[in-house]
């Protein structure tokens, strides 16, 4: 069971490895946007369900508070990210040499 | 508790979040204009949650998942913020 949450794990730390890779690779801001989302969104949700599988093989009862720190990224990711791109719009609207 | 296969399996895992944070802390620095800095510091802040996550399972301890929480607050409210403020030229009209 400590096996599968270690790989559960090792899968969610490893999208977020890509997602920043992305992040430093990618060329224009609006591209950039794209990749660091796979490690908000799937990487979180496997780091967390490995959490969770090894706490509740650990204390032999279920653990699930996990599900407040995914239902938190899920809510406030978007948000950051809608006002993000805006920004990033009106701020190459206003001085499109930079 | 933890089988031996599992602690190099973690191991490996804080490896790449460790990488993950450094290329975000890259981009940090090198971001040509102010927005790329907010977006690298708001994958910093993700990159750094999942860590003390990870390091929880590693030490078999539960506090880490207020302090993962708390990561994650601060990580909106200051790109929320940033962003805000990049936006309008400032944070609460």
């Amino acid at each position: 069971m400590t096996t599968l949450a270690a790989v559960l794990v090792l899968a969610g730390a490893l999208l977020a490895f890509v997602g920043s890779l992305g992040l430093l690779r990618m060329k224009t801001f609006f591209e950039r946007v794209h990749p660091p989302t796979m490690g908000t969104t799937l990487g979180t949700a496997l780091v967390l369900a490995g959490s969770m599988l090894y706490f509740t093989a650990l204390e032999s009862r279920p653990v699930l508070h996990e599900i407040l720190i995914g239902v938190f990224m899920t809510l406030t990711t978007p948000v950051t990210y809608i006002l993000l791109g805006r920004a990033a719009l009106r701020r190459d609207r206003n001085d499109p040499t930079a | 508790m933890t089988s031996d296969f599992a602690l190099p399996v973690l191991a490996a895992a804080q490896l790449l979040l460790a990488l993950a944070m450094a290329f975000a802390f890259c981009r940090l620095l090198r971001g040509p204009r102010a927005h790329d800095r907010v977006l690298a510091l708001d994958t910093l802040y993700v990159n750094a949650m999942l860590l003390i996550l990870s390091f929880g399972i590693v030490w078999a301890s539960r506090d880490f998942f207020e302090v993962a929480l708390v990561i994650g607050a601060f990580g909106f409210v200051s790109t929320a913020a940033a962003a805000k403020f990049l936006l309008r030229s400032e944070v609460i009209e």
